[in-house]
């Protein structure tokens, strides 16, 4: 094994350590009945994020496209995972939670990675940002549309309308226009969560280090040298891009299963912006800083509840003093030196990415 | 040295049809570059014009000319950088023509760049992983479940990119990032990564720029082996003369985009238009 190997081994055995060792640590928190009620309730949410920024960190960091419509795809997700697990239900009176949630989950990345794809292939032909604009464009149609969308089921059938009288008077309505997704049956649980975050890991950080996840960023580092050593650059963004949208849908089926009701306003452009901070405040191709800052970013505005109106003053306070400490040398210096047992795990990282006088 | 030599003195020249330099051995093949009239325009600027050039299956050419001459341009026409504006590029015999930069790669053409293009922040040993990519594969899959098959051709990867890394004696660098190594060193990983794509034609542009004389003269040994260890063809761009006449055996003088001379390195270099073109003209009394 080289040592180029071994760093990467031992960032993603440190990652799976934190992951799994926060999960064990907050089970037993939750069985002694220790953890606090408001804490217990972003578990899921905290996942799901955790899930967007390590997806979008995909098609940000490692094939270096700006995508602004994150928020979309998880959006798409949210309501298909509403509506595949009502029509679950109702078809085959599935009682099974797990099942069901399952099912939902898989259909809405599914879904996710087919409109991914669709906006993928005009859009990865051409170079520049065009990709951030028609996302952002996305996000807003995606958010508009849903807003006048009724979906409704009945007798194992699926009724889609723009209009509500349309649909049959006996219907058991899933989704009501700018209602949303309403009478949500919350069937989303922390360890599906958890285990949701380990699948995303998983696929993630074994892409990245794979031929196909060599080529995503041998293609953002350098275009043309990447297409003269035969590496098609179309191809490989739309390979990121869409791993990227089916799993932000997948985490949209989470997020939108854990609550009654998915409103479209709860996907809108400051959401994907709201991923795009945990993504860059983690730091570009660092999955482990997209997980920290996710987690981090999502309880604290809960934390400052107190602050009442001036709690995203403060929040904004924290994410620039988050942004001087980590990028400035010095203060990371002492900052590492206080940790310096974990340093020497770090330490091949560090060095690599300049960060650190020895 | 003596290895060099020994090329140049086994290997004449034919006359020219068709415009060829091609070395007797290749006569009877088919060539591995044939271009027809190639030109480009950009604006009202004829950047190169009437570019024909045979390169055969295992000959080392040169192409020299002074600054702004187009030798670099003619690289991105052969490569499809650039689309040319008049003319053909065969591969083979294969013509480019609708081909992009990816599908000329998979005719077996491969380049280096005048100004390094390196993976800057991979290590080295990926770096020329990235040159194995259509050589040595998997799919995606296979990659994010670990299958056995990645495993496996993952240690084909490391084990052929350290073999192509001991071309130049880079192995002990493999795992230094490609960005901080020193200038030749890039160069030198630049000739690798083009060399692990298992290129036809390969094309070098300035490899000895930054090189001090004992690398240079390295080098000229190095590319001669390259070609008789790999049998391709070379097409080099240079403006050290040193290595241009010790290691090619035809030599193509490019001047205002248009082709002056062609020849071995002795006629080249008693050719008056050539010295024109470097020297500029003798006054006449």
């Amino acid at each position: 094994m080289t040592k180029a190997k071994k760093k990467h081994l031992i960032y993603n055995l440190v990652i799976f350590a934190l992951v799994i060792g926060a999960y064990v640590l907050l089970q037993n928190m939750i069985a002694a009945k220790t953890i606090t009620r408001s804490l217990k309730g972003q578990l899921i949410p905290i996942c799901a994020w955790i899930i967007m920024a390590v997806s979008l960190n995909l098609v940000i960091g490692f094939s270096g496209e700006l995508s602004l419509g994150h928020a979309g795809f998880m959006s798409v997700g949210a309501y298909t995972g509403a509506v595949i697990s009502g029509w679950l239900l109702n078809a085959f009176a599935m009682e099974n939670t797990g099942l069901r949630l399952a099912i939902a989950i898989l259909a809405a990345g599914l879904i996710a990675g087919i409109i991914g794809l669709l906006i993928g292939i005009p859009v990865l032909r051409l170079r520049g940002d065009y990709l951030a604009i028609v996302t952002l464009a996305f996000g807003e149609i995606i958010r508009n549309l849903v807003n006048v969308l009724y979906i409704g089921t009945a007798n194992g059938k699926l009724y889609f309308s723009f209009l509500s009288k349309d649909l049959p008077a006996d219907v058991t309505i899933l989704v009501d226009g700018a209602k949303g997704a309403v009478k949500i049956k919350p069937i989303s649980t922390f360890t599906a969560g958890f285990i949701l975050v380990m699948i995303t890991l998983i696929v993630v950080l074994n892409l990245v280090n794979s031929r196909t996840g060599r080529a995503i960023q041998a293609t953002r580092d350098n275009r043309i040298a990447a297409e003269s050593m035969g590496i098609s650059v179309t191809r490989h963004k739309m390979i990121a891009f869409v791993t990227g949208a089916v799993l932000a849908g997948m985490a949209g089926a989470l997020y939108g299963l854990n609550a009654s009701t998915v409103i479209p306003t709860q996907f809108t452009f400051n959401q994907s912006i709201n991923v795009l901070v945990f993504v860059v405040l983690g730091g570009l191709g660092n999955v482990l800083g997209s997980i920290i800052s996710a987690t981090f970013l999502t309880i604290l505005p809960e934390l400052l509840r107190e602050f009442a109106d001036y709690r995203m003053l403060v929040y904004a306070v924290v994410l620039i003093l988050v942004m001087i400490f980590t990028n400035n040398p010095v203060i990371r210096s002492v900052f590492m030196r206080m940790f310096s047992p974990v340093r020497r795990l770090f330490r091949g990282r560090e060095s690599q990415q300049g960060g650190e006088a020895a | 040295m003596s290895q060099v030599r020994r090329h140049r003195s086994d290997t004449k020249m034919v006359p020219v049809p068709s415009h060829s330099i091609v070395p007797e051995r290749d006569v009877n093949e088919i060539p591995v570059l044939e271009t027809r009239h190639l030109g480009i325009t950009f604006g009202g600027l004829k950047a190169v014009e009437d570019f024909n050039l045979t390169i055969g299956r295992t000959e080392i050419a040169g192409l020299i000319g002074p600054n702004g001459a187009g030798k670099t341009t003619v690289f991105n026409l052969l490569t499809k950088v650039y689309e040319p504006t008049t003319g053909a590029v065969l591969i083979n015999g294969q013509d480019l023509h609708g081909m992009n930069i990816v599908q000329a790669s998979h005719l077996g053409i491969a380049r280096t760049f005048q100004n390094i293009r390196l993976f800057d922040k991979m290590t080295v040993e990926d770096n020329v992983r990235i040159g194995l990519h259509n050589q040595i594969r998997y799919d995606m899959l296979t990659g994010i479940l670990r299958l056995p098959r990645y495993w496996k051709q993952e240690k084909r990867q490391h084990e052929r990119a350290l073999e192509l890394l001991d071309l130049f004696h880079m192995q002990n660098l493999a795992d230094e990032e490609a960005g901080s190594l020193p200038y030749g060193a890039q160069r030198r990983l630049e000739i690798i990564r083009a060399l692990a794509t298992e290129p036809k034609l390969l094309l070098l542009d300035e490899p000895a720029a930054g090189m001090n004389p004992r690398e240079t003269e390295e080098l000229m040994e190095t590319i001669a082996r390259i070609r008789d260890e790999f049998q391709i063809a070379i097409l080099l761009i240079e403006h050290d003369m040193s290595l241009v006449m010790g290691v090619c055996e035809g030599i193509c003088v490019l001047n205002f985009g248009r082709i002056i001379a062609k020849g071995t390195a002795d006629e080249i270099q008693a050719n008056p238009a050539v010295i024109e073109a470097y020297l500029g003209k003798r006054k006449e009394g």
